[in-house]
């Protein structure tokens, strides 16, 4: 098991000094010039903020600066957000979406599984058909389309829950339930298809024999056999939330993270966009390591074998 | 009781020895399959809605009398009629012509999302599970460490260096998808290229690229066929949400996901210029995911009664 960590450990690592490093340099190779769009700049006066923000030596030295820097937990300063570092706006912005995130997962991960079982148990029956129709089309439906249907329905139509904005609970109710859909959807889908494997193994006919009751053998037979290979989906999760987290943010004027790492990108803010690459990378494969772990700890088989 | 009598007996006649003979022509795999699927009320639906859009995509266009670039100033805004089928957006552009340009676009970024990763991770994947040794270890370590990396970086990093092109989209899933193929493949593979037929043709002085393509990939190749058809959908998907997030294809190109970003911000006011994209890939992205649950049924072994 210590083995199965400390690999695990070393690859989360590599990973993200991989992430930094081909960010860097991609980003720096880049045609264009942060600063050009700014037209009243005259060129000396380009120069002298290049100059200012450290990006006019050679590329080995900034690249350095750059990891050591990380290395502190610095992601340095924006160049478009003038006066604002990296760090105070990832500060800023992502709890926001990670409370947005979170209340999603938190809802999502019971209801997806309680409905999956659900399903699984009366296959065949109106409740199985109507639960997978729900999945399939919850599946299918973009979010965007989804987050601009419930916003329209219940905030502007029934006006019961606020169209948008971030301050209070009820705010974050749409948005929440919007990101929780999807992945209700494919965990039902998911957790169904693991119960019916589950139902035919013969443990489950011995556990039956042995004239346990129904919902003992559903809880500790069928569900703790058929929820471990959903451990590992769990950290896809993660990031098909943070996707959508974007689009829910937008749609909702959210204030969270989306929104500066989307116009980074357009703007060619060198340090915004790098920081926030690193900085969510981190936050994935972190979370992957920990998901990884739970799974070696769950699944004895797994440790056995790695 | 009486005895029994010669005459009790009656020599069969002679028809009846043809019994052992086939009558009907033997059913291949593949003709199996499609026998499946056109049984399918389902599968042959989404299908031919599949196929109606596809042929739209690239009719419609052609036929349209309006330019998916050609804006018109007075025209903005307008609801559908006989005139604009679908109506016009802010600039006076005539959806209807820019919903079937936009579907070419999404479409092709679909099927080409689908079956480059897939192409990719056979051939990756097959290597590394049938030579084993030090090719396999550096594929699966540069898969280890690939998968770590959330899809959303390579998009970014690619759409930043190529610019952003359908061509740099389907680079940017190509990134983010072969692995997994590759990793089914591989262990597919190890299964087979210890089996006798393997054996037998290798015996037979085989080369290597004739075992994998010719003897051992035809194995694989079913299970493979549904991870495409399920990857449709999903590349589809991604295409929408960058190009909503605003780093998808540019302007005046256009696709679904970018029809329905330009159709949020007024959605209030002009909900069609949302709604009817929105439609659009929802209820291609349904029949491409029961086309491919349909298609799983009928290829898979271990699913037939």
């Amino acid at each position: 098991m210590k083995k199965y960590i400390l690999k695990r450990f070393f690859i989360s690592l590599i990973t993200i000094w991989l992430i930094a490093t081909c960010c860097f340099f991609l980003l720096r190779t880049l045609p264009g010039n942060p600063f050009a769009t700014q037209q009243l700049l005259s060129p000396e006066m380009q120069e002298r903020m290049m100059e200012y923000y450290g990006l006019n030596g050679p590329l080995s030295e900034q690249y350095l600066t750059f990891m050591k820097n990380l290395l502190h937990g610095d992601f340095g300063s924006s160049l478009k957000y003038t006066g604002q570092s990296v760090n105070g706006i990832i500060a800023s912005t992502f709890p926001v979406s990670a409370q947005l995130g979170l209340q999603a997962y938190l809802i999502s991960f019971p209801i997806g599984i309680l409905f999956g079982i659900i399903a699984a148990r009366n296959r065949g029956r109106t409740i199985d058909y109507s639960l997978v129709a729900f999945s399939v089309l919850g599946v299918s439906v973009p979010v965007f389309v989804l987050a601009s249907l419930l916003q329209y329905i219940f905030a502007i139509k029934l006006q019961i829950l606020p169209v948008a904005l971030w301050s209070s609970m009820k705010h974050t109710i749409l948005p929440t339930i919007t990101l929780a859909i999807g992945s209700i959807a494919s965990k039902t889908r998911l957790m169904r298809t693991l119960m019916l494997e589950v139902i035919t193994e013969d443990y489950v006919k011995t556990a039956k024999a042995k004239g346990l009751p129904a919902w003992k053998i559903v809880w500790n037979h069928q569900i703790r056999n058929a929820i471990i290979p959903m451990i590992p989906s769990l950290g896809m999760e993660i990031v098909s939330i943070l996707m959508g987290s974007f689009v829910v943010e937008q749609i909702y004027s959210v204030p969270g993270i989306g929104a500066y790492f989307v116009n980074s990108v357009r703007s060619l803010d060198y340090t915004m966009t790098l920081g926030l690459t690193v900085f969510l990378a981190i936050f994935v494969v972190t979370a992957n390591f920990i998901i990884d772990l739970i799974y070696g700890l769950v699944d004895p088989r797994i440790r056995v074998t790695k | 009781m009486s005895a029994i009598t010669s005459k009790d007996f009656t020599p069969l006649p002679k028809e009846r020895d043809m019994t052992d003979v086939i009558v009907r022509p033997s059913v291949s795999y593949w003709k199996d399959v499609f026998r499946r699927i056109r049984s399918d009320k389902v599968a042959v639906v989404s299908f031919t809605f599949i196929l109606l859009i596809s042929l739209m995509a690239i009719f419609a266009p052609i036929v349209c009398q309006y330019g998916y670039d050609t804006t018109s100033m007075g025209q903005g805004n307008l609801s559908p009629s006989s005139e604009h089928w679908f109506g016009t957006d802010s600039l006076g552009r005539d959806l209807w012509a820019r919903v079937w340009v936009g579907a070419r676009i999404s479409l092709l970024i679909g099927l080409c999302g689908a079956i480059v990763p897939q192409i990719v991770g056979i051939v990756l994947g097959g290597v590394a599970g049938y030579f084993g040794g030090w090719l396999d270890m550096l594929i699966m370590r540069i898969i280890d460490i690939g998968a770590c990396i959330p899809s959303l970086i390579y998009v970014t990093l690619i759409m930043l260096y190529f610019g952003s092109g359908p061509a740099a989209i389907v680079l940017a899933i190509a990134m983010s998808f072969w692995m997994d193929s590759a990793r089914v493949v591989r262990g597919r593979m190890l299964q087979f290229k210890n089996r006798e037929f393997v054996l037998a043709a290798k015996t037979q002085g085989a080369s290597s690229f004739r075992v994998i393509f010719r003897h051992i990939l035809p194995n694989i190749l079913g299970q493979q066929v549904v991870s495409v058809s399920s990857a449709i959908p999903s590349a589809i998907f991604l295409e929408a949400y960058l190009s909503f997030i605003g780093l998808g294809v540019a302007s005046p190109m256009t696709s679904w996901g970018q029809l329905c970003q330009l159709g949020a911000s007024f959605y209030r006011l002009y909900p069609y210029q949302l709604f009817i994209p929105g439609a659009f890939i929802s209820v291609t992205i349904l029949a491409f995911y029961l086309f491919g649950n349909c298609l799983r049924d009928a290829l898979d072994p271990h699913l037939r009664d």
